[in-house]
């Protein structure tokens, strides 16, 4: 209620009357009408508190399932069939090697389609409106349609990459590019017109204007943008599955054209086995994985307070 | 008074300029691409299947076991594994989701908000392997504990309960923060009348505050049906893995996805029934998820239209 303070005496004395009327109004809200509302807020808060309970009984229940095999023998350690020898290793260098492709993939191709969106193509283009139309609905394709793209065309034929750690990449770059692209281009958004025009009036081409002036000024945005995609790419399981990858891999990757393994799949692997040691290693797998992405994505939130631009 | 007009095209042809912007034209058309790559991958195969197993016979048979001999080829066991897997997830969705919503956009104090919106978030960012161990290892443990005897048997180790339990928990943000967004858009000063007349919060968020958000608020849910009819992982672990044509909750059933998981690996081969049958099940999958979002996209354009 305090959020307003009256500066002059007549605003003051309005301002005082109106906050009468309305105490008023406040105290003759029917007694059952006031009952319900604090029924109606404690069911919300309850909601709330289920949802949050759900995160925290995950994350809990995954510590205490693994705590016994989360020590560095479980970074170091190789896959094998043998649930106390067995490790992340393979499954982590996988994952580096798919993600440092993805990242090649998706910033440029999804930075130039959001500066091809915001910046050149006019709103009522029909080129625009199609893309914009097929990036909606791409972001809501399933993750396991995409491994059968990636099963059809890219592992086979006209591709025919095989079942390789390059294959996993282009797939998965192709499954979260609709995400680089909506939040680069709010970040392109963000930047005042001003600015082109100040460019382009002092005779800056059109892509000197973006490279010099509009670019660099939404680098925060997209990095945040290109950091979520990452993450929900470390995190996808199902699109894997129909490159082959779920079958037991006993070397670590090394390079784009190498068989290959991931974070999730080893982990889906282990959940498979019945004994329940594995389970334990997929628990402790669990918290790798989500202290990884927890990491990026305090990151990405540190980056977007850090450097957000107030125009 | 007429005065020279200054010259302000270019000056020399700038063919860097045109090279620029048809690289960036082709980036943005590759999702073009992807979308028609998606659908010819899908229909080819799937043509080529509904030459060898009849369309009728496919959307209507009760008997699923392609990879049996002899195969059989009735897709509506998984469809209803995939629909009451997803019914299930709504009905504990909805009410928290939505809840959440209302308390965000309504009850919170901004400080409260800037802090549980961003949990809420980290829930949307779980990878669903996760979420799939944990509907294993944790829920469905939780559901046979206490589980009332007069509902019938309880839970097996997989089970619809439980994979739908999880599915909840995954698209209760996506409720969330797609409600409250459209609750926001609601001008304050519809709120502010009501206020102002005497109501309570609660009269507010219910008699003025959730019509005026409606259609953004049924976009929410329609894209989490989305969302959830294409999970896999989830399903596939804690679902089991047997196609069984049942409404029930306790029972273990085998869902569209979790079909194209188990039999699309990648020694599959290419051309054979069992290849053409998982692009079926998967273009039934995709036309259902593209209709969801299609309906949801027009619903929120509406509300933005309303009060934008």
């Amino acid at each position: 209620m305090a959020g307003y303070e009256p500066k002059t005496a007549r605003a003051r004395i309005a301002t005082t009357a109106a906050r009468g009327v309305v105490a008023e109004r406040l105290s003759q809200q029917p007694r059952m009408d006031v009952i319900r509302n604090t029924i109606f807020g404690s069911v919300l808060l309850l909601a709330v508190a289920i949802a949050l309970a759900g995160l925290a009984l995950l994350i809990g229940d995954a510590l205490i399932d693994g705590w016994s095999r989360l020590n560095l023998d479980l970074i170091t350690n190789g896959p094998s069939a043998f649930p106390e020898k067995a490790g992340l290793r393979a499954a982590l260098i996988g994952t580096l090697w798919i993600i440092g492709l993805v990242i090649l993939i998706i910033v440029p191709v999804g930075v130039g389609a959001a500066i091809f969106l915001e910046e050149y193509a006019s709103r009522e283009s029909r080129l625009a409106r199609i893309v914009e139309l097929n990036v909606q609905n791409l972001a809501a394709v399933p993750s396991i349609i995409y491994g059968l793209l990636g099963l059809a065309f890219i592992a086979r034929s006209p591709l025919n990459l095989g079942f390789v750690v390059l294959a996993a990449s282009i797939t998965l770059a192709l499954l979260v590019l609709p995400i680089v692209i909506l939040v680069s281009r709010e970040a392109l958004r963000a930047v005042p017109p001003s600015i082109r025009e100040g460019s382009l009036a002092l005779g800056a081409t059109q892509w000197q204007t973006i490279r010099k002036q509009v670019l660099p000024a939404a680098i925060p945005g997209i990095a945040t943008g290109v950091i979520l995609a990452v993450s929900r790419a470390i995190g996808e399981t199902a699109p894997l599955i129909p490159l082959g990858a779920a079958t037991f891999v006993t070397f670590d990757p090394s390079g784009p054209f190498s068989g290959f393994t991931a974070l999730p799949l080893q982990i889906f692997d282990w959940v498979k086995q019945p004994q329940d040691e594995f389970r334990t290693l997929a628990a402790a797998g669990v918290i790798v994985m989500l202290l990884v992405l927890i990491a990026m994505n305090s990151f990405a939130i540190w980056l977007r307070n850090r450097y957000e631009q107030r125009w | 008074m007429a005065t020279a007009k200054p010259r302000l095209e270019a000056t020399s042809p700038r063919y860097g300029e045109r090279v620029i912007y048809w690289l960036l034209a082709a980036c943005a058309a590759l999702s073009v691409v992807t979308t028609t790559a998606i659908v010819i991958a899908l229909i080819v195969p799937s043509i080529e299947f509904f030459g060898e197993v009849p369309i009728f016979d496919f959307l209507t048979g009760t008997d699923w076991g392609p990879t049996f001999t002899p195969a059989t080829f009735g897709v509506l066991p998984i469809v209803v594994g995939t629909l009451s897997v997803t019914f299930w997830a709504l009905v504990f969705a909805i009410p928290i989701g939505l809840g959440s919503a209302i308390y965000l956009s309504e009850y919170a104090s901004r400080r409260v908000r800037r802090i549980i919106k961003p949990i809420l978030e980290i829930l949307a960012g779980i990878p669903t392997v996760a979420l799939g161990f944990f509907a294993l290892v944790f829920v469905t443990p939780l559901i046979q504990d206490v589980w009332p005897g007069f509902l019938g048997p309880e839970p097996g180790i997989f089970s619809v309960a439980a994979a739908g339990l999880a599915i909840g928990l995954m698209i209760v943000p996506i409720i969330a923060s797609v409600s409250e967004d459209a609750m926001s858009a609601v001008p304050a000063g519809l709120r502010e009348g009501a206020y102002a007349l005497g109501a309570t919060k609660a009269k507010v968020a219910t008699k003025v505050v959730f019509p005026a958000a409606l259609s953004g608020i049924v976009a929410s849910i329609i894209l989490a049906v989305s969302r959830a009819l294409g999970e896999t992982l989830i399903v596939l672990i804690a679902a089991g893995n047997t196609p069984n044509l049942t409404f029930s909750p306790v029972e273990s059933v085998q869902a569209m996805t979790a079909f194209i998981a188990t039999t699309a690996t990648g020694d599959i081969g290419t051309g054979t029934i069992t290849y053409k049958t998982v692009f079926a099940v998967a273009l039934v999958l995709f036309v259902m998820t593209l209709l969801m979002n299609l309906l949801s996209m027009r619903l929120v354009r509406r509300y933005r239209e309303v009060y934008e």
